[in-house]
Order: structure tokens, then C-alpha cells, then sequence
């Protein structure tokens, strides 16, 4: 073991590391918008569109993100779309985790009693109001907690980007042990930094949430 | 240059599929008999038993499987073992699934009500008849839902061995799209071959959530 590679290292680690969190900075609100479309038009939508957001549902569930990514990555561009390869990896991202929160935000509108429609609506509120102001903010508490976890496995499996040559922090590691020639060191290391930032992810969450959504939440 | 058929394509992808399949039940078998060790520590009476277990199971869900693969690979011969992508494979998985089936198993046991373990108790039986008797049995019947969804992710994982260079579906894809520049094809069907394999195990652990009895 010999670590005296890491003084110089350290820059391209942060930078790395940054990247990583822009990523999923970036699927975190898109794929939460996404999925609160999507529980919503699975409840209230049209049949056809039921059926699609279901079997979109099953289909990304039961395929690995990493053939997800090659499909948009390399798949697509034979439909004449061509995308970053950072743009690439966000939409990959953003569409894996919607399908595991659709889940997620469906049982929590699920759970919330239907009583505060019907009382909402006697207040004279418009169904869209309703949805926004009365029943969204209640299911987001209750699911809080499950929401936070898949958000930190969406960081974990966001190593996988660098497969496409994202210049994430798996990127990173890649190419300072082709410099250094000490591989073990090197992901030793860069597994550390993803250990800390998944811990510091979901304290960061969890304060958000309590502070967001009100006391009680995990 | 060579022309692929369909038919060429399928047949090397589903010749490739053995090998999926062979890591996912190699890694859950081993992962099920490491796992069981973990749960022994995890839900022992020993407090630096449980402390080390948790930490083990906070490590590997707190880091990336790909990261963790990489640690093996590398890391095994710098203790002089000879390692190929399929040993990295295995252990790398094995240790992965270890420690998310340890979790899954010990809410089992949490979710049993003291009462059977005084019951036990009551009736004699020793520390490991109690688990062996009582215990283990009802824990794992209530976490079957969650073990079988865990196979479907492990299946999913397999597909992150291709980077350390073990050759199953999506090495082979890669191989494939590289001789034929079809990556739309070839990665669709390889999504089909993974959906044809998760997805029965997926409407499973459905049955199997609806089913189990409620206290």
C-alpha cells in the first residue's frame, strides 16, 4: 500500500466528486417532478396512459440501469437522437429513478385519507389546488423517508456513468490509477469518499425533510 | 466482413445468458450461507457482535457495487491470490448480497413478537434451538417477498461484472454492437433478455407480498 499519489490526486477527486453530486442533484428534482406526474396520471390519467406509465414502470424495474444507459447512450442516436454524454447519463438517471419513485409516490397518495379531498374540495378549492396544496404535501411526508433512500442508492449506482465517460468520481478513479498504477489504493480511496458522501447525503436529506415538511420525518 | 443475422445475434446473446445466470445463483447461494453468519452476529446478545455486523451491512449498502467489485479485483492478488473476472465476480456479489440479505432476514426476526422467544425459552430449548426451531423459520417465511425482490436486483447487478471483464450478457452485447454498430438492437433485445428473466420473479414476489398473513 503507498499513498503518496494523493496529495496530487486530491483536485481530481473533488472535481469527480462534484460531478457525482451534480448528477444527482439534478435527478433528484427532475425524477421527483417525473414521478409525481406519473403516480398522478397512473390514479387520474386516462386508460391508455394507465397502461403506459405502468408498463414503463415494469420495464425499467426489471432491466439493469447499465443496459438503460447504453441503450440511450449508443441506441439512440440511431433514431437521430444524439446526446452528451453528461446529458446521456442525467436522462438514464432521471428515468431509472422515476420508475422505482412513481411506486414510492403513488403509495403515499395512496395512504392520504379521501376525506381531505372531500373536505378541500367543500372549501371550494379547484381539483387541481386540491392535488398541489391539500394532498401532494401530505403523501410527500409519509413517503419521505423511502423517497430519501432511493435517492441515495440512485447516487451509489451513478458510479456506473463513468462508462460512458462521464467525468465523475468512478471516472476519476479510472484514470488516476492508470496513472499511478496503484489500482487497490486509488478505488480504496475513492470508495471512502462515496461512503461519506452517501452518509452526508442522507443526514443532509433527512434535516431538509424535517425541516421542509415538518417535524417526525425519520 | 462477416454478416450477422438476427438469428446470430439472439443465439450469442442467450449463449451468454448461461452466464448470467449461473453468477446470479452462484452469488445468491453464497450470499444466502454468508449472509446467514451475518445475521448470527447481527441479532446476537453480544453488543461488539451486533456493532460489527452493522457496520458491515452499512458498508456495502453505503458504497457502489462497482466500486466494491473494483476493491476485489484489485485488492485479492495484492494478498498473492491469482484472481479472474469470474472469482472477482462471485466474491464481489457474494460479500454484496451477504450483507443486503442479512438486513432483510434480521427485519424478519425484529418483526417476530417477543413472546416466541420467551415461549422458547419456557419450553427449554437452548439459544440455537430457539433459532433453529422457532425463530429462523417464521423469519424467513415473512421476508420471502423482499429475498425473492432482492434475487431480481441481484440479477440486475450481474450486469456490472461485464466492467471488471467477466464475460456475460453485457460483455458479450458490447462485443456484439462493437462487430454489427446496431446498439439499438442489440441493447434492446439484451434489455428483453434481462426483462424475460426479472420479470416472473418480480410478479412472484407480488403473489407472494399479497399472500403473506397479517397480525
Amino acid at each position: 500500500m503507498a499513498f503518496g499519489w494523493l496529495p496530487g490526486a486530491v483536485g481530481d477527486i473533488a472535481h469527480g466528486a462534484a460531478t457525482t453530486i451534480l448528477l444527482i442533484a439534478v435527478t433528484t428534482l427532475a425524477g421527483t417532478l417525473l414521478s409525481i406526474l406519473g403516480a398522478a396520471g397512473r390514479r387520474n390519467g386516462p386508460v391508455l396512459l394507465r397502461r403506459a406509465i405502468a408498463w414503463y414502470v415494469e420495464v425499467m424495474r426489471n432491466t439493469p440501469f447499465l443496459v438503460q444507459l447504453f441503450f440511450i447512450f449508443f441506441g439512440l442516436p440511431s433514431l437521430g437522437i444524439r446526446l452528451d454524454p453528461i446529458l446521456a447519463a442525467m436522462l438514464a438517471m432521471t428515468l431509472n429513478m422515476a420508475a422505482y419513485t412513481i411506486e414510492i409516490v403513488g403509495a403515499g397518495l395512496d395512504a392520504v385519507p379521501h376525506g381531505q379531498t372531500e373536505a378541500a374540495l367543500a372549501l371550494g378549492l379547484r381539483l387541481r389546488q386540491v392535488f398541489v396544496k391539500i394532498v401532494l404535501p401530505q403523501a410527500l411526508k409519509i413517503i419521505y423517508p423511502a423517497l430519501t433512500s432511493q435517492i441515495v442508492i440512485m447516487m451509489l449506482e451513478s458510479a456506473v456513468v463513468s462508462q460512458i465517460a462521464v467525468r465523475e468520481l468512478t471516472y476519476e478513479a479510472d484514470m488516476l490509477q492508470a496513472r499511478t498504477f496503484r489500482s487497490f489504493e486509488t478505488y480504496f480511496v475513492v470508495t471512502l469518499v462515496y461512503l461519506l458522501m452517501s452518509m452526508a447525503l442522507r443526514r443532509l436529506l433527512v434535516a431538509g425533510g424535517r425541516r421542509a415538511l415538518g417535524a417526525g420525518v425519520s | 466482413m462477416i454478416e450477422f443475422t438476427l438469428w446470430d445475434i439472439v443465439r450469442n446473446l442467450l449463449l451468454a445468458t448461461r452466464w448470467t445466470v449461473l453468477l446470479s445463483l452462484a452469488a445468491f447461494v453464497g450470499g444466502a450461507a454468508v449472509g446467514m453468519a451475518v445475521l448470527f452476529l447481527r441479532i446476537s446478545k453480544n453488543t461488539w457482535s451486533r456493532r460489527l455486523a452493522s457496520g458491515y451491512i452499512a458498508l456495502f449498502q453505503g458504497t457502489p457495487l462497482l466500486m466494491q467489485l473494483f476493491l476485489m479485483f484489485f485488492g485479492l492478488p495484492m494478498l498473492g491470490l491469482r484472481i479472474e473476472p469470474w472469482t472477482a465476480a462471485v466474491l464481489g456479489l457474494t460479500f454484496f448480497a451477504s450483507a443486503y440479505l442479512a438486513e432483510i432476514w434480521r427485519s424478519g426476526v425484529a418483526a417476530l413478537p417477543l413472546g416466541q422467544w420467551d415461549a422458547g425459552a419456557s419450553l427449554g430449548l437452548h439459544y440455537l434451538q430457539e433459532l433453529r426451531l422457532i425463530i429462523l423459520p417464521q423469519a424467513f417465511s415473512i421476508t420471502r417477498a423482499p429475498t425473492v425482490g432482492f434475487l431480481v436486483q441481484l440479477i440486475k447487478s450481474t450486469a456490472l461484472t461485464s466492467i471488471i471483464g467477466f464475460e456475460e450478457l453485457v460483455r458479450t452485447s458490447n462485443a456484439i454492437n462493437n462487430a454489427t454498430f446496431e446498439p439499438f438492437k442489440v441493447y434492446g433485445l439484451v434489455a428483453l433478455i434481462f426483462f424475460a428473466m426479472c420479470f416472473p420473479l418480480t410478479q412472484y414476489a407480488r403473489r407472494l407480498e399479497k399472500r403473506v398473513p397479517m397480525r
